[in-house]
């Protein structure tokens, strides 16, 4: 029975990694390309889904205005409520029912890991995921799974220490992170620029996502004397976080992790004159900053939400991401022409150079190579004000 | 030693919400002998009602008066819609049963409300408030307290009450004596609809608004109830202050952040163990 078992799968895999020329990869015909992705439409975190319905009214103008190369371009964008368990579910159901032709976008560091190891060993692409861990971009051990059209966690905290480092060069630092992969990899950003003097310079304090609040922690870290802090967490523990810290009365140098730079849902929350002086890092134009009113590419981007999405708030700065994210996919088939194998696919999504994508901040590219997995590595440190984010530096980059 | 005070306060506040939602716990367990599951959710959705109201211009306890209100009607409507039909059915067919009103209540809330994180106003002037609690902490603590009194009183002297314990101790005989127990089992889902929306709304300012709000706090009011006894509204009360204070030092001075829930679980379990009806519970007696 259990060599029965192997030899379907064995069969199954076979016949799914057969070497595909451009006519006969699953999903693509002359007219389209079929392709999927997972979003969190029910669940706790069904706010992120706005992504995912960027991304379908994304292709939708795009498709009005006939497609690449002659194919329109059809998402299927399924529901998996965040559930890992759900995402192998769905993203199989893709792959072998619907008979896509690759990932796109799925959201999310637990369920893109979930379907990691499944799309590698299908050789199906995996692209450009939703999700700002270091961790996808280990190109020797999965080559088909390249990270979203964001700058990592990673490569953010590398940015902030630096300023600390330059700014404060004797400041004592206290971490308050979201205890999994998502704060982690700001402790390991921070290692990465601190070395040596991590243990000595820094203090850390971890929530869980189960806590009510995260008062007991900043009191903890403000008595530990630290005069720099960054805060990981997201949306609600971030406003949480912002109001306790001003009202115990603590003055830190003060960094936001941009998973919570939320006008509506985190600083109005908090108070707006309490999150004053805070800093934190962004690598899209921002549509409520007016400084981009007479900007071309802003314009566009308004025309097309209020064409295409009329019903959404485009404060919500995911309308933004899908609006590059779907950018940064027709810039792969473009440059794959007529070539649909998966293979030329992953060969092109990882072979772009320079490409400025019209919502990105001036001179932040997306750049990829056989060796580097990671689109965007480059951002601007911003400051608020009481009013809003104002912009100030130079962009920094957060490679090593 | 200010560090030590602060922590010890900030987890009496965080205390005060969990006592007021092991209250409502232990409302519908007096009454009915089950836990509720949804409780948290239905809660939950009482405070939007009181958000919507407010900023439609009613004022703050104009507001809070119409989302008890709610919090009661659609807690016996529940009893009497949904929960009546499984009166007879074993435990696990109810404790489903609850799971299910947790996740439509969830989701009709997103639905309506959306999953954004909202701020909730408080009712208590900023300006009382000092370093290490806020206004509206002592507020939340002062109003649990109040809630407390006012169910003991309930309970222990007026006529509705002892009722009400009656027909959840020994419904066949209090059926005998002429008391309406459906009613009365409906009654308590009311009651601890309207504690819950209560618990809902003084935590809402501190923990924020939103379709997910009481998931966390449900946990440990869970714990609270236990600890204290799920029997005994005062031994509730005295769980949730209990349950906060260790979780805060234990994660501050003894085990750090990451095991803080682990250690207050632990305390629970060693209390279950040593005495399996809680701190402050009665052992009830069954004869067989």
């Amino acid at each position: 029975m259990r060599h029965r078992i192997w030899l379907v799968l064995a069969v199954a895999s076979a016949a799914l990694s057969l070497p595909a020329a451009a006519q006969n990869t699953p999903g693509v015909t002359d007219t389209e390309i079929k392709i999927g992705q997972t979003m969190p439409y029910t669940g706790p975190v069904t706010a992120f889904s706005t992504l995912g319905k960027g991304e379908i009214g994304y292709f939708k103008m795009l498709n009005d205005q006939g497609g690449v190369n002659g194919r329109k371009v059809n998402l299927i964008s399924l529901d998996d409520g965040y559930a890992p368990p759900r995402t192998v579910e769905q993203t199989r159901k893709l792959v072998e029912q619907e008979g896509v032709a690759f990932l796109f976008s799925s959201i999310g560091t637990a369920t893109n890991t979930a379907v990691e190891r499944y799309l590698n060993a299908n050789k199906i692409p995996q692209l450009f995921l939703a999700s700002g861990a270091s961790k996808f971009g280990n190109y020797k051990e999965f080559p088909w799974t390249i990270g979203g059209i964001q700058a990592t966690f990673r490569a953010e905290a590398r940015i902030y220490a630096r300023y600390i480092l330059k700014e404060k060069p004797n400041a004592k630092i206290a971490i308050l992170y979201q205890n999994d992969d998502y704060g982690r990899d700001y402790v390991a950003g921070l290692k990465d620029v601190l070395g040596d003097k991590y243990a000595d310079t820094v203090k850390e304090a971890t929530y869980e996502f189960t806590d009510a609040t995260i008062d007991s922690q900043v009191v903890s870290l403000q008595s530990t004397g630290a005069d720099a802090l960054l805060l990981v967490a997201t949306p609600k523990f971030a406003a949480q976080g912002i109001r306790k810290v001003y009202d115990i009365g603590w003055k830190p140098m003060f960094f936001l992790s941009n998973v919570a730079i939320w006008i509506s849902t985190v600083i109005e929350p908090a108070g707006v004159e309490k999150a004053v002086g805070i800093m934190s890092s962004v690598y899209v134009k921002d549509p409520a900053d007016p400084g981009w009113d007479n900007d071309p590419d802003m314009q566009q981007w308004k025309a097309w939400i209020t064409k295409y999405m009329p019903e959404v708030d485009p404060r919500d700065q995911n309308y933004v991401n899908s609006y590059n994210s779907g950018m940064a996919l027709v810039q792969v088939l473009k440059q794959a022409g007529n070539d649909l194998s998966r293979e030329n696919i992953m060969r092109q999504a990882t072979n772009i150079n320079d490409l400025q994508l019209p919502m990105m901040l001036p001179g932040i590219k997306m750049n990829t190579s056989p060796t580097d997995y990671f689109p965007i590595e480059n951002m601007q440190m911003m400051r608020w004000n009481g009013k809003q984010w104002v912009r100030f530096g130079d962009l920094l980059s957060g490679s090593l | 030693m200010e560090a030590f005070l602060h922590q010890f306060l900030s987890g009496l506040a965080n205390g005060g919400i969990y006592a007021s939602i092991g209250l409502a716990l232990v409302m519908i367990y007096q009454a009915t002998h089950h836990i509720n599951f949804a409780q948290g959710e239905q809660g939950m959705f009482s405070a939007y009602i009181a958000l919507i109201l407010i900023q439609a211009g009613v004022p703050y306890w104009a507001a809070f008066l119409l989302a008890l209100t709610f919090g009661f009607v659609s807690g016996v409507a529940i009893e009497r819609i949904i929960i009546r039909p499984f009166e007879q059915a074993p435990v696990l067919s109810v404790v489903v049963v609850f799971l299910g009103l947790l996740f439509i209540i969830n989701s009709l809330a997103g639905w309506l409300f959306t999953y954004n994180v909202q701020a909730f106003p408080s009712p208590f002037p900023a300006g009382l408030g000092g370093r290490y609690l806020s206004a509206h902490e002592i507020g939340m603590v002062g109003v649990t307290l109040l809630m407390l009194l006012v169910i003991y009183l309930f309970f222990r002297f007026t006529p509705l009450g002892l009722a009400m314990r009656a027909a959840a101790q020994n419904p066949d005989a209090s059926r005998l004596v002429g008391i309406r127990v459906g009613w009365m089992l409906a009654l308590g889902w009311g009651l601890a609809g309207a504690v819950g929306a209560i618990a809902a709304i003084m935590a809402a300012p501190i923990v924020y608004i939103e379709p997910n709000m009481m998931g966390g706090i449900l946990l440990y009011g869970f714990a609270a109830a236990l600890l204290g006894g799920i029997n005994n509204p005062w031994g509730a009360a005295a769980g949730g202050l209990i349950v906060g204070v260790i979780e805060n030092l234990a994660g501050a001075y003894v085990v750090g952040t990451e095991l803080k829930l682990s250690v207050a679980l632990v305390i629970i379990i060693v209390v279950l163990v040593t005495r399996p009806a809680g701190l402050f519970g009665y052992t009830t007696m069954t004869r067989v």
